[in-house]
């Protein structure tokens, strides 16, 4: 469990990323902080791990205080998969996904075994095991950043717009893995992401976050959709532009779902 | 050819001397740009002014360091340093500070130009400041840095002949000695040599980097990200 009090940060130039932001990350449960650029997601996301030192508050998983432990070893303890995948473009993918177990101390030979076992799990061919990062695709990069960041079999994973820099398709491809993962491995999962679409797809619960870290709205996607909390979130998640809002036309004796303007949207079956 | 034949072991001798004199410049210089240069890129992210002022600082005095002409240089050191006359201890003090002035810029824009992403992304794997500096950071500023080693060397073995104006025996001895008595072979022959002996030190650091940085290649071939 991952726990925020009343956290808040500044940054040394005096821009306030997030104030009195409070949250509880139940275990096993994946929680998507949804937000525009601004909003202080990013910035929440990496003082759970220590990347970003909080002015105020506590953050607390499993009951510990996050500051009062040594950040280095909380890192090796804490999965975590950036946009761009951040592989380290001088070793090759396999090297890339031992790093933290090799920081651990786990001797070479069983490193190496876990990372090609790791590797399997998020469906990457064995024959791309020694390329270098540069020699994969994006999405295939993508996959060896979830694997790194589940080596180490971590309780926490911590996940900052993974799949942002990939085109849609391969997007919707490593989303479906994403839950399939989620619903093997269990791993109490924060995702950041701008993308509501993506936060609705993958999150059990969903925090829309505002301008400055201000929650507009927590709550599971249904929720959210059935009974957004203000006019941000409307707008936010699409309630507005018609797009959510749909209805059944008969056409052709076919029913059809169209959104407001009537534009299809899919069949019903 | 046969005034290089029948003088084989005064070329063999020149060459070596030529060969150790650069080798000991360069390696010496790159010893002491290393640190400097990475402490003008370290204090230059640092978030106080003063630590980012001394960084440019540090940068300036190895630009105005290649500024001195390499003469006077020569002719200055022995005295300045209380050193013999035709030492070779003082052409190589002068020869390293130049290595020194080139490589110090090079090694801070090297270790600049790596990637802050897989920096970050080091980090928050778990490397401690000091590993992810020496696994991470180095190695990936090691292209950059190979190129402008290569430069040096160039420079520096080119250079090294006018010690021979101060009296100290190596190839450059050949221009001298072949200029005094008009003798062409003899300037053609040094500046063969001085050209090899250039071009072997530059194969052995492309070599090395290969061997080194095997992933660079890669890279570059696949165009990074």
């Amino acid at each position: 469990m991952i726990e925020f009090r009343s956290v808040g940060k500044q940054f040394d130039d005096g821009t306030r990323a997030v104030s009195d932001f409070n949250l509880v990350v139940p275990s096993h449960a994946t929680v998507v902080l949804v937000g525009s650029s601004g909003s202080g997601k990013t910035t929440l996301l990496r003082s759970i791990n220590r990347m970003v030192e909080p002015t105020e508050g506590q953050i607390l998983i499993d009951d510990v205080d996050v500051a009062t432990q040594n950040p280095v070893e909380l890192r090796r303890s804490i999965g975590y998969v950036m946009q761009h995948a951040g592989l380290l473009p001088h070793r090759k993918v396999i090297d890339n996904v031992a790093t933290v177990l090799r920081l651990c101390g786990i001797p070479k030979k069983r490193a190496l075994d876990r990372s090609a076992e790791v590797l399997g799990t998020v469906g990457l061919d064995s024959s791309l095991y020694t390329k270098y990062p540069s020699q994969l695709s994006g999405g295939q990069r993508q996959r060896v950043g979830v694997a790194r960041g589940l080596a180490n079999d971590p309780n926490i994973l911590l996940m900052d717009e993974p799949f942002g820099a990939v085109d849609p398709i391969v997007r919707a491809e490593l989303q479906t893995e994403m839950l399939r993962l989620q619903r093997e491995l269990e791993k109490t999962t924060v995702f950041v992401t701008h993308d509501i679409e993506e936060a609705f797809a993958l999150g059990d619960q969903v925090v829309i976050l505002k301008k400055g870290g201000e929650v507009a709205q927590i709550g599971t996607p249904q929720e959210i959709l059935a009974d957004p909390a203000d006019d941000f979130v409307r707008s936010f998640v699409g309630l507005e532009r018609g797009q959510r809002t749909l209805r059944i036309e008969e056409k052709d004796g076919q029913r059809i779902v169209v959104d407001e303007y009537g534009r299809p949207a899919g069949v019903l079956q | 050819m046969n005034w290089a034949l029948a003088n084989r072991d005064l070329l063999v001798e020149l060459t070596w001397q030529h060969v150790w004199v650069s080798a000991v410049c360069i390696l010496l210089g790159f010893a002491l740009a290393l640190p400097v240069g990475w402490f003008a890129y370290a204090a230059n992210r640092s978030p106080r002014r003063p630590m980012r002022q001394l960084s440019g600082g540090v940068l300036s005095i190895g630009s105005i360091l290649y500024t001195i002409p390499s003469l006077p240089l020569l002719v200055i050191l022995p005295s300045l340093l209380g050193l013999p006359w035709l030492s070779v201890l003082s052409i190589v003090i002068a020869l390293t500070v130049y290595a020194f002035a080139i490589m110090v810029r090079s090694v801070a824009d090297a270790l600049r130009s790596v990637p802050p992403m897989v920096l970050d992304s080091a980090t928050a794997c778990g490397y401690s400041r000091t590993q992810r500096a020496l696994t991470v950071t180095l190695p990936l500023a090691g292209p950059v840095m190979l190129a402008s080693l290569r430069v040096v060397s160039v420079s520096t073995v080119s250079l090294l002949s006018i010690g021979a104006l101060t009296g100290v025996r190596n190839l450059g001895s050949l221009f001298t000695n072949g200029y005094n008595r008009d003798f062409t072979t003899e300037i053609a022959t040094g500046i063969v040599l001085t050209v090899i002996v250039a071009l072997v030190f530059d194969a052995i650091i492309v070599a090395s980097g290969r061997l080194l940085m095997p992933w660079s290649r890669v890279v570059r071939a696949g165009g990074g990200e």
